[in-house]
């Protein structure tokens, strides 16, 4: 701060904690759902302070019945198809984006600026904007109600081909000219400079994708009808329709609770990374 | 969504400079091997299924769905006659714009005060940044249970100042809620790069112009506001494809587009035409019209952000 006054130090604190409580209220009340009984849970006014039925319910939701009436998958289940859906998409996209990239930079081959191109339009075409004929594409692939069809149409990615691009373009030649006086070959290249190089980009990245798979729920929820692939996200959906009949808030409450912290631990251990996935521009 | 990586990227090969490297390996089979999971799965899962609703936009099914008629642009005709389609273009600009400048403004603000604190900057984003990683659905399913109309901790505080909540049969309090969800879910983000674009501004500017007497108020308004104005306008673009294309499942939890279809923006709609109604060609037609508006703000967003400040 330039200026070193206290009334303008105290409204700026006051500001930031006021938005702080804003951000974080519906986070703050949803984890003390999660915390009462079914009982407390029909009671107006609805608690602000946790209760001691947290274990409960962790409990009955991750291994009892879950929400009563539910012919839904266990939701350790749910837990563990999101788990490898968010995994197959970050490595997924990690592992095409850098071999695609590694081609564009370090090869001059025919078509080489088409190839760039194709990249480039799928950033102009989110999933929302192509729904039935790609949901018929996985359809006639068989891949309805699996891990492939849960992550593979979604691996594609400009986004990230054009960020390890970008990294590459960084590398001096002088690392290429070397290796190959040493008689290194392309792939040699790849493994033992390029990727020890671009390692912070890459934990970067997958910081960002695995969010961005965990979260999904559009695309699951179309090529999904099997209940033992449903995602942990999607259940939340179905619970909430559940919820018009019998509310059971507590169950659902507990659900989202643990539907949100694998992304949120995520995020916030790894912090650093997240925020240069984010923003990191001129590399 | 399009990134800063991408823009850079585009407006790189845009001006010619095509990114080779000066010392590159020959020609030969390795590099298609290299590419060719991505153009596969680009090909068979984006640039086919967008041809083919294309191609169905100009198609009409009978009742039965046994045959289709090729009607050239006549599915496009009937859409901008329908009212409740152009309803929905309406009511999903108001929704995208009221996101974007609630989840904008909140984050400047907070941003601003943020980057006033040099040690607490820190502290503060790491409580700030959480709404980020909840999915849409989960963050609808939050708001959902706290305006519950007989439960819900908001309505039962709202009763004491004479508002009667019932988003599931007020259109308006529905609207309401859903934008209130989307951009809270929002401001993470903007608020990450709203800080990072206050920190890259160099001290040496604020102090200057406060030793020609300009208090805090008036330095974010006449120095920082216009030094940011480049990533303000990034954000808007990203917020408003935000608010067009992302926010499904808020609205799929939250309202289902209702009641009536008081919160079917476009992209809801060409859901429910299409799966819920098995209307195949309008929505089709309504997947085109999606597509030529991301196509339009992908070209704005590179078009015009590209200009940086120099200091």
């Amino acid at each position: 701060m330039v200026e070193d006054r206290p009334l303008t130090s105290i409204l700026t604190h006051f500001v930031l904690i006021l938005g702080v409580i804003a951000i974080a209220l519906p986070i703050w009340i949803t984890f003390v759902a999660a915390t009462h009984d079914e009982l407390r849970m029909n009671q107006v006014p609805l608690p602000l302070w946790p209760g001691t039925h947290l274990l409960d319910n962790l409990t009955q939701t991750l291994f009892g019945a879950g929400l009563s009436g539910s012919q839904g998958a266990p939701v350790w289940l749910m837990l563990l198809n999101s788990l490898a859906m968010a995994m197959m998409i970050s490595f997924g996209k990690i592992a095409i984006s850098l071999l695609s990239a590694f081609a564009i930079v370090y090869f001059r081959f025919p078509f080489r600026m088409t190839c760039f191109w194709m990249i480039f339009i799928t950033l102009m075409l989110p999933v929302e904007v192509r729904i039935l004929p790609t949901f018929e594409v996985v359809a006639n692939l068989g891949m309805l109600n699996s891990y492939w069809g849960l992550s593979i149409p979604l691996i594609a990615s400009a986004t990230a081909t054009f960020m390890f691009r970008q990294v590459f373009l960084t590398v001096p030649d002088e690392m290429l000219e070397s290796a190959r006086i040493d008689g290194a070959g392309p792939m040699r290249f790849f493994f033992d400079i390029l990727l020890p190089l671009s390692r912070t980009n890459i934990a970067a990245l997958f910081v960002i994708l695995f969010i961005f798979g965990w979260t999904q729920s559009f695309w699951p929820l179309l090529i999904t009808t099997d209940t033992s692939m449903t995602t942990i996200v999607m259940s939340i959906k179905q619970m909430l329709e559940a919820a018009e009949q019998s509310p059971q808030w507590n169950i659902i409450m507990t659900t989202a609770l643990l539907a949100r912290i694998p992304p949120i631990f995520v995020v916030i251990s790894m912090q650093k990374l997240f925020v240069q996935g984010l923003t990191e521009t001129d590399k | 969504m399009v990134s800063f990586y991408t823009r850079h990227s585009l407006h790189a090969a845009l001006m010619g400079h095509h990114m080779l490297k000066r010392v590159h390996f020959p020609s030969s089979p390795l590099p298609y091997m290299l590419v060719a999971p991505q153009l596969a799965i680009t090909l068979v899962f984006f640039i086919w299924p967008a041809s083919q609703a294309m191609y169905q936009s100009l198609l009409i099914e009978d009742a039965f769905g046994l045959g289709s008629e090729f009607v050239w642009f006549e599915n496009f005709e009937v859409l901008w006659q329908d009212q409740h389609y152009l309803d929905a273009f309406l009511r999903t600009a108001v929704f995208s714009v009221l996101v974007a400048a609630l989840s904008m403004g909140t984050a400047l603000i907070l941003a601003g005060f943020a980057q006033r604190v040099v040690k607490g900057a820190m502290f503060y984003r790491t409580l700030l940044i959480w709404p980020y990683a909840v999915a849409p659905v989960l963050a609808g399913a939050l708001w959902v249970f706290m305006f519950n109309p007989t439960l819900g901790i908001f309505p039962y505080f709202l009763e004491f100042v004479g508002v009667d909540w019932n988003h599931y049969l007020n259109g308006n309090q529905a609207m309401a809620l859903v934008i209130m969800a989307a951009a809270w879910k929002q401001v993470a983000y903007n608020f990450l790069f709203y800080l990072a674009a206050m920190q890259s501004i160099p001290n040496s500017v604020i102090e200057a112009a406060a030793i020609d007497g300009a208090g805090p108020g008036r330095r974010f308004v006449t120095i920082i506001l216009p030094l940011i104005s480049p990533t303000t306008f990034f954000l808007l673009v990203i917020n408003m494809v935000y608010a067009f294309f992302e926010t499904f499942g808020i609205i799929h939890a939250v309202t289902q587009g209702g009641p009536g279809s008081a919160t079917t923006i476009l992209v809801y709609k060409v859901f429910n035409d299409g799966f819920v109604g098995l209307d195949l060609g309008g929505s089709a037609a309504q997947s085109v019209i999606l597509m030529v508006l991301v196509v339009a703000m992908t070209v704005v967003q590179f078009r015009y952000v590209e200009r940086k400040v120099e200091y």
